[in-house]
Order: structure tokens, then sequence, then C-alpha cells
């Protein structure tokens, strides 16, 4: 049992080393993606939970993960892809976020599941901290992001979505 | 009666081959888009419409008698054998049709999907409150491009009510229910629409409002794309989204 738990804490730490493959600043567990591994016998079990439904990267995930465990000596892996707890921009760390600002990306601010139509509320600029932008538009280079302009840089940036 | 397995099935292929004929439909926007923002846009909310597809379809397809795989049911069923409703296949049009199409049936998942979260089937439950956020911000979108397109100039204004004359007697098609609801609604699974009829009547009406466009009078309404009766368009749709696999069974990327 002892044993057990120390294997799956350790794939588990190895796969946590993942990158998003869209966003490799951040990683798959600081994403919420890694949900929790099993083990059954020689078998790893990886749960993982989608951002968006469409997101492509789902599949680049899956097969990196095949690959990771593949090069630490597990060969039968099995992924199953959950649905619920429904993924939420709320389980990114404040840490996470940091690092979202520094690649030049606003992160998420806190979901606003009351009102889900009216949108992020605030949205700060990653580059020189202004509150004072405008949206371009409410999809971006990948699902789960929009596009801003700063009015005070006049740089154009990213926002992750809040979801 | 059919066992609650299949009715469950009926219900989550009508809503995926909703999304998925809609996501289908605006990825021929793909390249064409007016500017390159709506370009990205409309083929997100594809991408989104075909991610939430690929989840219902598979949940249908694992409780059929004979399981199927999603892209079984995808690429090798014919036209009769989908579900969707009819105001998915309809062509694009002009991009204020894209636009107004996409307000009509965005406003639908909105609040079904808002009432799906709370169905006594899990799988339900938690695809609905995903694909609830994502059709917000297609709500959210189509809403606003149609307050910009109907209280714009005389050119889109006219493009807006051209498009509302073609597809509004098709939005009764969103709504019909028959027995397969009624049976889940009973088991707390399915969502009563003539309650989102409600919401959705009072949403179109305030965005047409801001958007100095005219709800029309009462009018029949044409239906039959939850019973695979379906308009002349779908057949060529799916002649496009097929061919490949059916050409080639089995071809992989």
């Amino acid at each position: 049992m002892e044993i057990e738990k120390k294997n799956i804490e350790n794939i588990f730490s190895i796969l946590s080393d993942i990158p998003d493959p869209e966003i490799p600043v951040i990683t798959i567990a600081e994403l919420g993606i890694l949900q929790s591994v099993t083990l059954e016998d020689d078998i790893v079990n990886v749960t993982i939970t989608p951002t968006y439904n469409g997101c492509p990267a789902m599949k680049a995930i899956a097969d990196d993960i095949k690959e990771k465990l593949k090069e630490n000596g597990y060969q039968k892996v099995n992924i199953k892809l959950v649905y619920s707890p429904v993924w939420t921009t709320d389980w990114l760390s404040e840490e996470a976020k940091e690092k979202l600002r520094k690649y030049g990306i606003s992160p998420p601010g806190k979901s606003n599941l009351k009102n889900p139509i009216s949108g992020d509320s605030e949205v700060t600029c990653p580059r020189c901290k202004s509150t004072d932008v405008k949206l371009v538009s409410l999809f971006g280079s990948t699902a789960c992001k929009a596009l801003y302009t700063c009015n005070t840089c006049r740089e154009p940036f990213d926002q992750f979505k809040c979801h | 009666m059919k066992p609650v397995n299949e009715l469950i099935s009926d219900y989550s292929l009508r809503i995926g081959d909703t999304s998925l004929i809609l996501g289908q439909r605006l990825g021929e926007w793909c390249g064409h888009g007016p500017i390159l923002e709506e370009d990205i846009a409309l083929t997100n909310i594809s991408l989104d419409l075909i991610g939430q597809a690929r989840a219902f379809l598979t949940y249908a397809g694992d409780l059929m008698k004979n399981k199927k795989t999603e892209d079984e049911l995808a690429f090798f069923r014919n036209d009769r054998e989908f579900k969707n409703n009819l105001l998915a296949e309809f062509p694009n049009g002009d991009f204020g049709q894209t636009i107004l199409r996409q307000l009509f049936i965005s406003t639908f998942q909105y609040y079904f999907f808002d009432r799906l979260k709370k169905s006594k089937d899990e799988m339900f439950s938690a695809l609905a409150e995903k694909s609830f956020k994502e059709v917000a911000y297609h709500l959210r979108h189509s809403a606003e491009w149609t307050c910009r397109l109907g209280d714009g100039t005389k050119e889109s204004k006219e493009r807006m009510e051209n498009a509302i004359r073609e597809l509004w007697r098709y939005t009764g098609d969103l709504f019909f229910s028959d027995e397969t609801d009624a049976e889940l609604i009973k088991l707390g699974i399915a969502v009563d629409k003539s309650e989102v009829k409600k919401d959705w009547d009072k949403k179109i009406r305030e965005v047409f409002e801001k958007a100095k466009l005219e709800v029309p009078a009462e009018t029949f309404m044409i239906t039959g794309g939850m019973n695979g009766n379906h308009t002349e368009y779908l057949g060529h749709i799916l002649s496009e989204m097929q061919i490949l696999p059916r050409s080639f069974p089995g071809a992989e990327w």
C-alpha cells in the first residue's frame, strides 16, 4: 500500500511538469487539467478534464502524458476524460496567474456565474497594468482567450477568459 | 415505451446533432469572414460547438443498444437519422443571416443548458454546465452584432430584416417536444422547452428592441428536425462533411 501510494505520488509529480501545449509557461497541473492518477497492477489510469469542450490541445496533452510515462518506464496507460467537476479558471493559483501575466496574457478574474453574459468586469493590461483597456474581440487565438488593446500603452494583448 | 437509456441516448443525439451541424456550417466561414477578428470568432464558436457535439454524441453512442462511437454517428448516418433542429442546417447566407441564426440558436442553448444543469442525469448536468459557459459568449457576441447591424446603415438593417423574414418560421423547431421529452421530464432528466421558450421570447424581444428590429407577428412554424425530417440543405452539408471517411473508411489523420 505504502509503495503504491509513493508510486502514484511519483507519477503525479512527473506528469505535473508537462506544460500546456498552447501556453507553455503553465503546466497541465496548474491549469487543473490533470485531475488524478491511480494504479491497477501495471496499468496507470490518468484522469484529465477539458478546459473548453472543443479545445484541440486535449489530444496533444493526452499524447504528452503517454509519452512522458513511457519515458519513465510505464508502458500501459489509460487516459480517461471526465467532465465533472466542471473546469473553471478559479482553479488557477495566484502564482499561475502571475506566470500568465509575465508571459503577456492578462489572467482571468473571478468567474461570475450569476451573470455570465456580462463577461469579465475588470481586465488589466499585462504590460503596464492599466485598467483602461478596450475589447477587440471576445474570441482570440485559442478557445480560452479574448483579444484586447490597452488604451494607455497602446499594446494589444490576449486575455485568459474567465470561465 | 423505450428503456430509459435509449431515451437518454435519443435526447443526447438531438442536442449533439444541433451543435455538430451548426459547427460544420460556421466552419464554412473559415477564411471568408468579413474581417479577421470575425473570421476567428465564427470559427471559435464552431470549435466550441463541435466540442459539445463530440461529448453529446459519445454519450449517445455509449447508451445505444449496439454501441457506436462519435465518429460512426457523425460520419456514417444518413440525413433522416440526423436529429438537429432545422435552423442549424440553414445556409450561412450573408454575415447578417449567420449572426441572426446564431442569436436564435445561442439564446435557445443558453436557457436550455441553464436548465439542463439541474438534470438528474449526471453526465447531462456536467456537460450542460460546461456548455452553458461557452454559449454565454456566443450569445453575447451575436446579440452585440445584431444591434450593430440592425441599428447600423440602411443596407445592414435591410439585410437583417431579410434574414428575419427567411429564418423566423423555423425558430419554432427549437422548442419541438414529443414523448421522449415528456418521459424524461417526468424523471427529472430533460428540460421543459416551453419554459425555455418564455425566456427566449423575452431575450429576443429585448435584443430586437435595442437593434431597432421588429419581432414578426405569430406565424406558422415549420418543425421536423428532431424526427429526421429536414430541409434540402442537410444532405448537402453531410455530403461535404462525410465524404472523406466514407470514401476511405478507417482513414486516420
